[in-house]
Formats: C-alpha cells, sequence, structure tokens
C-alpha cells in the first residue's frame, strides 16, 4: 500500500520528526488559500504514487500568489507515467544546504532491515549506486535488536556525511526507524533528507509502502486504502478483497493461489492467446467469493472467454463447483467459461457440476487443455476488426 | 519426519485446524495434540486439546508443530512451540506481516537455533504415503521417490507433485516454502536436504518471479547439488511494478524477473521448463536418465 507524499510526512510528523509545514489541496484556489496560511513562498508538489514527479514537472516552487495559481492550474491534471495528478501538497519552501538519502526496508536476502544513507541526496539512490557506488552505507538491523544510537552514529559516520551534523542526522534516522517499524511500513525513504543553511535536519521528501498485511493492527489504514490508484476493475475486484491486476487480454482467469494464478496467466499466453487479468480467489475460498470473482471478470468488456483454474488444497472442490453453479445463476455471463478443477474434494466438486454442463460451462482435465479451450473460445468470441 | 512423527496442532480447534488436522491424521499422520487455552481438556474427534503446546508435548510426545492460528497471533504461537523444544514448527496461516516474520525468524536463530520453522504462508511438508502436515491433498502425491519438490507457491506444490503422478513418478518429500518475503525455511535449506538424502536422486524446484531466492537457490546448485534439478518459475508473463498476490512476487525496476531466474538456474545446470506440465515432463526424462 503506497502513500502519498503528505501522508508520509504526516506520519513521520507523529514521531516528532521534523517535516516542512503544509497543506493538500484539490484545484488552485485551494492551493492560492493553503500558500496564503502558510506564507510565501511555497512548492506545489504533485501527489502520485510514482518517482519522477521533478523530471515531469510535478514540482515547482512559487515566489508569488499567481505563480501558485499557475503551477497548481498546470500540475493539475498531469500525467506522470501513467499517473494523472489529482491532488497537490503545498508547503512551505525550505532553505536546502546540504542533500541526504535515506531509507529502510527488508532485505529478504539477509532477512533483516536494511538502512540505506547517502551523503549524495536528492537524486535518483539507484544513479547513484551505479555511479559510486561507495557513497551508500548500508546497515543490516536485527529485528530482535533494533537500531541503537551507537550503531546509527557509526553507520552515519560511514556514510561521510559532515561532523557538525552527524549526530543530529543519527538521532532523526533512530526515529525515522522506529516509524519503520510501528507502522509496518515496506519501505520508508526519504529522498533528499536535508540540512538547511540553519543547520536544521528536514525530512524533505517521504515514500512510504505499507504492508496491507499488518491492517488489523493500524485502525488508521483503512484511509490510505481509500487514496489508493487503481482501475476501476481492480477497484471492483479489492471491493471484494480479491487479489486482481489487470492485463490487456481477452481470457478471463480465476485460479487459487498467487502461483497458480500466474502460472495460468503464463500458459494462457504460451498457447497463443492473451490474458485479461490476474487473479487469486486465496485459500479456503467459498461460494460467495467465487461469485464475486466471477462477477469482476464478467464486468471487464474486453472478456470473451472465462478460465477457472483450481487446484484444491486448503480451497475445497464441492466449494468451487457450488461457487460456479450459483454465480452462473446469479451473475449474467456472456462469455464461455472452461473449468479445470483438482485436488482436495475434486471428485465431489465435478459431480455437482456434471448436470450443469452446456457449451457455455464445460471442464477440461488439465490446465494446458483449458487454457487451449479457453483460448479457442475468446479468439472465436472476438469480432473480427473491419478494415 | 516419517509416519512416526508426532505432531500437535496449534489451532485445532478453529475450523480450518480441525478439518486439516483430522485430514492430516486421515492420511496416516501421528496427530497427536491440538492446543487453545480455553478449551483445555476436550477433544476434537478423540484428539486431546491441552492449553499449551508444552503441556502437550509432555503429554503425547509430540516433536512437531502444524500453526493454524489467525495471524495477529503467529508470532506467539510460533515463540511458544519453539520454548516447547518442537524440532519443527510448520505455520500454514497467511497474512503474516513481514516484519513479525523478520522478528521470529531472527528470534529463532538468536534463542532456538534448533527449531526449524517453515512458512508463514505455506501449504506444510508431505512425504507421501508416510506423513502429511499441513493442507497438501495427500491422494495427489505418489509415495516412493525418487523426487523431492521444493516450492515457493502452494497450488503449485500441488500441481507438480500432480504433473508427477501422472508421469507415474514419486515423490520422497515436498516442501511448500511459501511465497512470503522471511520464509522460515528456504530454497537453499530444502535443496541441502535433498543433496543429503539418499532417497531422493533428484528435485523439482518451483519459483515465482519477485526477489532473488531462486538466483541464490541458483548458486547453491552450481556449487552444491550433484543431483539433477528440473526446475520452473512461475509468473513469466507478469508485467513489471504489479504485485502478483503473494507479498513477493512483484517485478520492479528490471529486478526479480522469470527470464533472470530461469537463466541463472539453466546456467547453474538445472533443466527449466517453461510451464508445470513441461517441468514435469523434463523430470520424467531426467528421472528415465538415473
Amino acid at each position: 500500500m503506497d502513500l502519498f507524499e503528505h501522508q508520509g510526512k504526516e506520519l513521520f510528523a507523529r514521531y516528532g520528526l521534523p517535516v516542512p509545514t503544509g497543506e493538500v489541496a484539490l484545484s488552485p484556489d485551494e492551493a492560492v488559500a493553503a500558500a496564503a496560511r502558510l506564507g510565501l513562498p511555497v512548492v506545489v508538489k504533485a501527489q502520485v504514487h510514482t518517482g519522477g514527479r521533478g523530471k515531469a514537472g510535478g514540482v515547482k516552487v512559487a515566489a508569488d500568489i499567481d505563480a501558485v495559481r499557475g503551477h497548481a492550474a498546470d500540475i493539475l491534471g498531469l500525467d506522470i507515467s501513467g499517473h494523472i495528478v489529482e491532488r497537490l501538497w503545498i508547503e512551505q519552501a525550505s532553505d536546502i544546504a546540504e542533500e541526504y538519502y535515506a531509507s529502510f526496508t527488508l532485505d529478504r536476502s539477509a532477512r533483516k532491515h536494511l538502512g540505506m544513507l547517502s551523503a549524495q541526496g536528492g537524486v535518483d539512490i539507484e544513479t547513484v549506486a551505479a555511479r559510486d557506488p561507495e557513497a551508500i552505507a548500508r546497515i543490516h538491523i536485527d529485528p530482535v535488536d533494533g537500531l541503537s544510537q551507537p550503531a546509527c552514529r557509526h553507520w552515519v559516520r560511514a556514510a561521510r556525511i559532515p561532523e557538525d551534523v552527524a549526530d543530529a542526522v543519527a538521532d532523526a534516522l533512530v526515529t525515522l526507524y522506529s516509524a519503520y517499524v510501528d507502522a509496518d511500513a515496506d519501505l520508508v525513504e526519504v529522498n533528499p533528507l536535508i540540512v538547511t543553511s540553519g543547520g536544521d535536519v528536514v525530512l524533505l521528501d517521504s515514500k512510504v509502502t505499507l504492508d496491507a498485511n499488518s491492517t488489523f493492527r493500524h485502525d488508521d489504514y483503512a484511509a490510505y486504502d481509500a487514496t489508493q490508484t487503481r482501475d476501476e476493475r481492480e477497484q471492483a475486484a479489492h471491493a471484494k478483497s480479491l487479489q486482481y491486476v489487470g492485463l490487456d487480454g481477452t481470457v478471463g482467469v480465476i485460479a487459487n493461489g498467487a502461483g497458480l494464478a500466474m502460472s495460468t496467466v503464463d500458459v494462457v499466453n504460451q498457447v497463443g492467446g492473451s490474458a485479461a487479468n490476474f487473479l487469486d480467489i486465496g485459500g479456503g475460498a467459498n461460494a460467495e467469493v467465487m461469485a464475486g470473482a466471477l462477477e469482476v471478470i464478467t464486468n471487464d468488456p474486453a472478456v470473451r472467454a472465462i478460465l477457472i483454474n483450481i487446484f484444491g488444497g486448503i480451497t475445497r472442490g464441492e466449494e468451487v463447483a457450488n461457487g460456479i453453479i450459483e454465480a452462473t445463476g446469479r451473475v449474467d455471463i456472456d462469455s464461455p467459461i472452461v473449468i479445470r478443477l483438482d485436488g482436495t474434494n475434486a471428485a465431489e466438486g465435478l459431480e455437482l457440476l456434471e448436470p450443469h454442463l452446456s457449451d457455455q460451462l464445460m471442464m477440461e482435465p488439465t490446465m494446458l487443455d483449458a487454457a487451449r479451450r479457453a483460448v479457442e473460445l475468446a479468439a472465436a468470441g472476438t469480432p473480427e476488426v473491419q478494415p | 519426519m516419517d509416519e512416526n512423527t508426532r505432531v500437535v496442532y496449534q489451532g485445532l480447534t478453529g475450523s480450518q485446524g480441525r478439518y486439516y488436522g483430522l485430514l492430516n491424521r486421515d492420511y496416516g499422520t501421528q496427530v497427536v495434540a491440538g492446543t487453545n487455552p480455553r478449551k483445555a481438556g476436550t477433544d476434537v474427534d478423540g484428539v486431546p486439546v491441552f492449553a499449551t503446546v508444552a503441556e502437550a508435548a509432555a503429554a503425547t510426545g509430540a516433536t512437531v508443530s502444524c500453526v493454524f492460528i489467525p495471524a495477529p497471533g503467529v508470532p506467539a504461537a510460533v515463540l511458544e512451540a519453539a520454548e516447547a523444544q518442537m524440532e519443527l514448527v510448520v505455520v500454514i496461516t497467511e497474512g503474516v506481516p513481514a516484519h513479525d516474520e523478520a522478528f521470529v525468524f531472527n528470534k529463532l536463530q538468536r534463542d532456538h537455533p534448533d527449531v526449524r520453522l517453515l512458512g508463514p504462508n505455506c501449504p506444510g511438508i508431505i512425504s507421501p504415503g508416510r506423513c502429511n502436515i499441513g493442507i497438501t491433498a495427500g491422494h495427489i502425491a505418489l509415495p516412493g521417490g525418487p523426487v523431492g519438490i521444493v516450492s515457493r507457491s502452494g497450488t503449485l506444490t500441488y500441481q507438480a507433485l500432480y504433473e508427477l503422478k501422472q508421469q507415474n513418478i514419486g515423490v520422497t518429500t515436498c516442501v511448500g516454502i511459501g511465497g512470503d518475503p522471511v520464509p522460515g525455511t528456504s530454497f537453499i535449506d530444502c535443496l541441502a536436504a535433498f543433496e543429503a538424502d539418499p532417497e531422493t536422486r533428484a528435485v523439482m524446484m518451483i519459483g515465482e518471479i519477485g526477489g532473488s531466492a531462486e538466483e541464490e537457490a541458483a548458486e547453491f546448485i552450481a556449487e552444491h547439488m550433484t543431483k539433477p534439478v528440473a526446475a520452473y518459475i512461475a509468473g513469466v508473463t507478469a508485467p513489471p511494478g504489479k504485485k502478483m498476490g503473494h507479498a513477493g512476487a512483484i517485478v520492479s525496476g528490471g529486478k526479480g524477473t522469470a527470464a533472470a531466474k530461469m537463466e541463472a538456474l539453466t546456467q547453474a545446470g538445472a533443466r527449466v521448463g517453461q510451464n508445470p506440465t513441461e517441468a514435469g515432463e523434463l523430470m520424467v526424462d531426467i528421472v528415465a536418465g538415473l
């Protein structure tokens, strides 16, 4: 779950971390009003879940009110790597003397948290890594111990942060690590972390990704969830708690388990078709979940055939069968459905499905056979393009 | 792990725990106990329920635990099992926060280095014909060997067992390590175990996009494996930047692609199939040549 820059900064501020004061604006008028309250100059910043905002013209300094209005009007609606800007963050401009880079994330290979720090901030960290790998100081943090102040000070010096601000930077990083752990973040990245000409440490940007699995202990995540960027299909699937990723093809895919769903998409593409989506109904999927999945797939106008690929472990065959039967009665489905069902209670499921089979609902014994059939049906159901 | 391994189920009284615990018993697993502090003294279809893993172990001689506790309770459940000196803790539960997984993994390494954790978010481990701990549909696995299976994906594990059974190839042990960011047991742990196991003569490995676990496994295969490996990586056609269900499964910044993983495995001497069926066919070829 990705946060907007301002949401990340608001999260940092709750831990007492120094961030510039600012306000959200959804229109040029709101931007002007915010700037009047904050005092000029301000920075007008596009709020999107993607990087490269500066290069795309999504971050601009405004010295007067006319400039605020002009920049806000320019930036709203801007397309930044496919993300349309719908909200702005107006913040007091900072007086930048030094720019650093800092981040915490989980290093899956080391199975420990990884801190990265560089005195060369304000530019893409991958560029720094390629140009001067020595300029990035890494620290592995055992989650049982956490990040101690002495370890952090040592790390800050390894990153060649100037001595006069080193301790202040280290203190901010110890707090930032607490925020990273408390918030169950997959990533917190601050680029740049600045020192002002007055010598103050300020977190000038934020990139925060939260672990959706930790929602049960974070009541405030619901608000972040509401601002995620999803296409219409993905939003509908999300509302039904389905793991869905929209693709560009004509075969709708429903499978249980992320691996099998990915593999089903692969096989559809390999036998000459194209998958319309990735959809994992998860473990223990019941009739309700299957019906919801079919609704989501059917709402995609590009879908010409549906492939349901279920291998039961925790998902039981008879539940899947009941779900399909119930959904076909409840949802208006134009596309033919091909089912492949195996695993736990597959025989019971197949027996339940048997009386319902038709040229709109068919079964195939293997994943490959089912994919081939669905691809054939999708091709037959796709209207010829008129020259 | 064999037909004599005694297993305690943490969360046996819940609906999933009960369903799969009893299925495991039907398969032949020694399901000797369940735990639930509020239901101690009762039983689940004849399986006694204890308040704690330590009490269950003392009364029944259980040495392995299988965890069906909901995600918020998983860290405490695993540490409880470790303190009761379980040799193996299998966590089926999905949705455990990554920070909890990292904490528990490192805590075990420090305080309970002899405890092996499998999962979370995994289908478990099955030694076909002997013992099934977890949610694998036992009937899809053909006992006897010579193939060992290790997989990052639950349902693809079943697919692999099924493909091999279709080809009349038996399996010694099948381990689902799970697709979460910090799995208790890695590909390398399993590959090393298969290399050391005299009954296993070839290995099927199933990975997926995201992370670098497959690349690390490839390095291990190149340096340490004498037994042949057939592999499959899910997500060959996955678009970058889209998280495919599993917390780990994402191609980002050109890293974690199926192509890179397949290349690394091929370089390491593994034979890599484009889909599960093809990987099964490669294994037929490997087994014929053993």
